[in-house]
């Protein structure tokens, strides 16, 4: 049988498994919209661990990685991967733990509705949600574009004899395009998500994240070993590592200011809304513990062996010289799988970066369909107009929209999975001030909230636009003053410096919040 | 305690800054970059000051505030 198609059915069993899971799932529905958009806060550690960090590695996590690690050297585990897993678990401790308080105190469900308490305003709503669905909308893209170019390099030649998908590029002809791919990957993950609401979001998440971390182990081993050809396992690492060259192996063509700037963009992960959403699904604050203490370790051990992956497809022969030239950075990986691996191995590791990608796309279409029914339907048309039945299709309705949005626009050129995330991570972590002031600065007030979020959203957007609209991958703020000073640095200070700037200056020039307000937020001693 | 466990915090963001590592190619066990090993390194001990964190420092009384019967908004 065609190497192609034995592929296509292992995707394809996995993604039938899914459905299965999100159908148990949905056997333990309440039918209330608690249920469906928080699990009736019944996640335990374990599964809270899963479920945080499946959400929080995407396709950038795993082809992002690979790709950058071919085309930049390993300096892009330092850039994100080691930087993250200080920063993600300082979010969780000092943003997810007291947010989870306040969610479970006061019966949050989205940052909005917190927002809109702590800040006394409406309008801090009204503003928020469309810029929060448009972040949302480039990070969805990444998993949905990449979810394609995966399925398409995987399948390559399953249907080349039919002349079907028919490609100029032999490394692609006769595989599922990518306008399928991406479709069959959003339909599997809104099933699964309808059927199984947060529960089933969550178990599938941390389904998915055992898969991709054994089964990206088991890719790891399996490469190297077919790359070293030798006997031993260690033996063989030493002989691939030892051809890549030292562009690779040392940060020799990367800016010091821009890999010390990239500490910023960690910051994201505490405006995620999907990750808010997560950490109210938490049974209790010691459930936290877990994720806080293991998130780093478990970023090293997805990255280091895709880092790896990356540098050694950079040695001459490993990947064929027509391809290694023009093959995209998304590409990177699939290529080494399809290449090194046997048909069923290379399948069950295709399953493995899909297990990635979905673990992402299934938390983020849930809390865009929790964020339009909280903070839009039922705040303005009244939760006793509207039942919990009809929010949850309301919600359903939503999430397909955007999902179709996404998926047209998933059908034009975009920029590399890396670049996207890049700025996506930017623009949230830029309105990290925000939420950092909301919950630790009594002094923050509406106002500021709110020239804050426009400070960040016009800075973003103007730098964006500057880059070409992230076509410019390696856009960065030239700092050139002669013979003073002359580096580069990452969009996202420039940005996060207006947010804070705007934010702090406002709210100490308009009046403090309500006492009532401040003795809700804050320990009496403070306020 | 909290003290110490905030500076460990600090450090590590310090440390991240290995301009030292920056054009060295040694390959550490003979097949891992060095600019790689150490920033592992680092995420190892990401994971026991965070561990440190939920031992010395976690915040109590948390679920003690939650009233159990409130429903989401």
């Amino acid at each position: 049988m065609e190497a192609g198609i034995i592929r296509l059915i292992i995707i394809a069993v996995y993604l039938m498994l899914l459905l299965v899971l999100g159908f148990f799932a949905s056997r333990l529905f309440t039918g209330s919209k608690n249920d469906y958009l928080l699990a009736s806060h019944s996640i335990g550690p374990f599964l809270l661990l899963m479920s945080i960090f499946g959400t929080t590695m995407t396709a950038f996590a795993l082809v992002g990685s690979t790709g950058e690690a071919f085309r930049e050297g390993i300096g892009v585990y330092g850039m994100l991967a080691s930087s993250s897993g200080i920063i993600h678990s300082l979010c969780f401790f000092v943003i997810g733990v007291k947010v989870y308080g306040f969610g479970r105190k006061y019966g949050y469900s989205t940052q909005i509705q917190f927002f809109r308490d702590r800040l006394e305003s409406d309008f801090v709503g009204v503003l928020l949600f469309p810029i929060l669905v448009a972040l949302i909308i480039p990070y969805l893209l990444i998993g949905v574009m990449a979810s394609g170019t995966v399925i398409q390099t995987m399948t390559a030649g399953a249907f080349a004899n039919e002349g079907i998908f028919a490609n100029k590029n032999p490394a692609f002809a006769g595989g599922v395009p990518p306008f399928v791919g991406s479709a069959v990957i959003c339909a599997v993950v809104l099933i699964y998500v309808f059927f199984g609401g947060m529960r089933g979001t969550a178990w599938a998440n941390a389904f998915q994240t055992i898969v991709f971390m054994v089964l990206g182990l088991v890719t790891f081993v399996l490469i190297a070993n077919k790359l070293g050809g030798g006997e031993s396992f260690i033996e063989n690492l030493k002989t691939i590592s030892a051809k890549v060259g030292a562009d690779h192996t040392t940060r020799a063509s990367m800016s010091q200011s821009k890999f010390f700037t990239y500490l910023l963009i960690p910051l994201s992960v505490g405006m995620f809304p999907h990750l808010f959403q997560h950490w109210l699904t938490a049974k209790n604050a010691n459930s936290f513990k877990l994720s806080v203490m293991f998130h780093p370790v478990f970023i090293m051990i997805v990255w280091v062996p895709c880092v790896l992956l990356g540098i050694w497809a950079t040695v001459p022969g490993v990947l064929p010289e027509a391809l290694a030239a023009k093959i995209p950075p998304n590409a990177v990986l699939p290529a080494m799988v399809k290449l090194k691996t046997s048909p069923v191995v290379g399948g069950l590791l295709t399953a493995g970066i899909l297990a990635a990608i979905m673990s992402s796309l299934d938390s983020q279409f849930l809390c865009i369909g929790s964020m339009f029914t909280n903070d839009i339907v039922e705040h303005y048309v009244g939760k006793e107009r509207v039942s919990d039945r009809a929010q949850v299709w309301l919600a359903r309705g939503f999430v397909v929209l955007i999902v179709a949005i996404v998926y047209y626009i998933s059908l034009f050129p975009n920029p590399s999975v890396f670049a996207m995330g890049v700025w996506c991570f930017s623009g949230f972590a830029a309105l990290f001030p925000i939420i950092f002031a909301a919950l630790y600065w009594r002094r923050l007030t509406a106002a500021g909230a709110v020239s804050g979020i426009l400070a960040a959203a016009g800075s973003w957007f103007y730098l964006f636009q500057k880059s070409g609209y992230g076509s410019n991958r390696t856009y960065a703020i030239e700092i050139n003053i002669p013979n003073v000073v002359d580096f580069s640095i990452m969009p996202v200070v420039a940005i996060f410096a207006c947010t804070l700037v705007a934010m702090c200056v406002t709210s100490l020039i308009t009046r403090p919040p309500s006492d009532s307000t401040l003795a809700k937020f804050f320990a009496p001693q403070d306020t | 305690m909290k003290y110490v466990i905030w500076t460990m915090v600090l450090i590590l963001l310090i440390v991240h800054q290995d301009f030292w590592n920056w054009f060295d190619n040694t390959l550490v066990m003979g097949f891992i970059p060095i600019g790689l090993f150490y920033h592992a390194c680092i995420s190892l001990a990401a994971g026991f000051t965070w561990w440190l964190a939920t031992v010395f420092i976690w915040p109590k009384d948390l679920d003690a505030d939650n009233d159990p019967t409130q429903e989401s908004h």
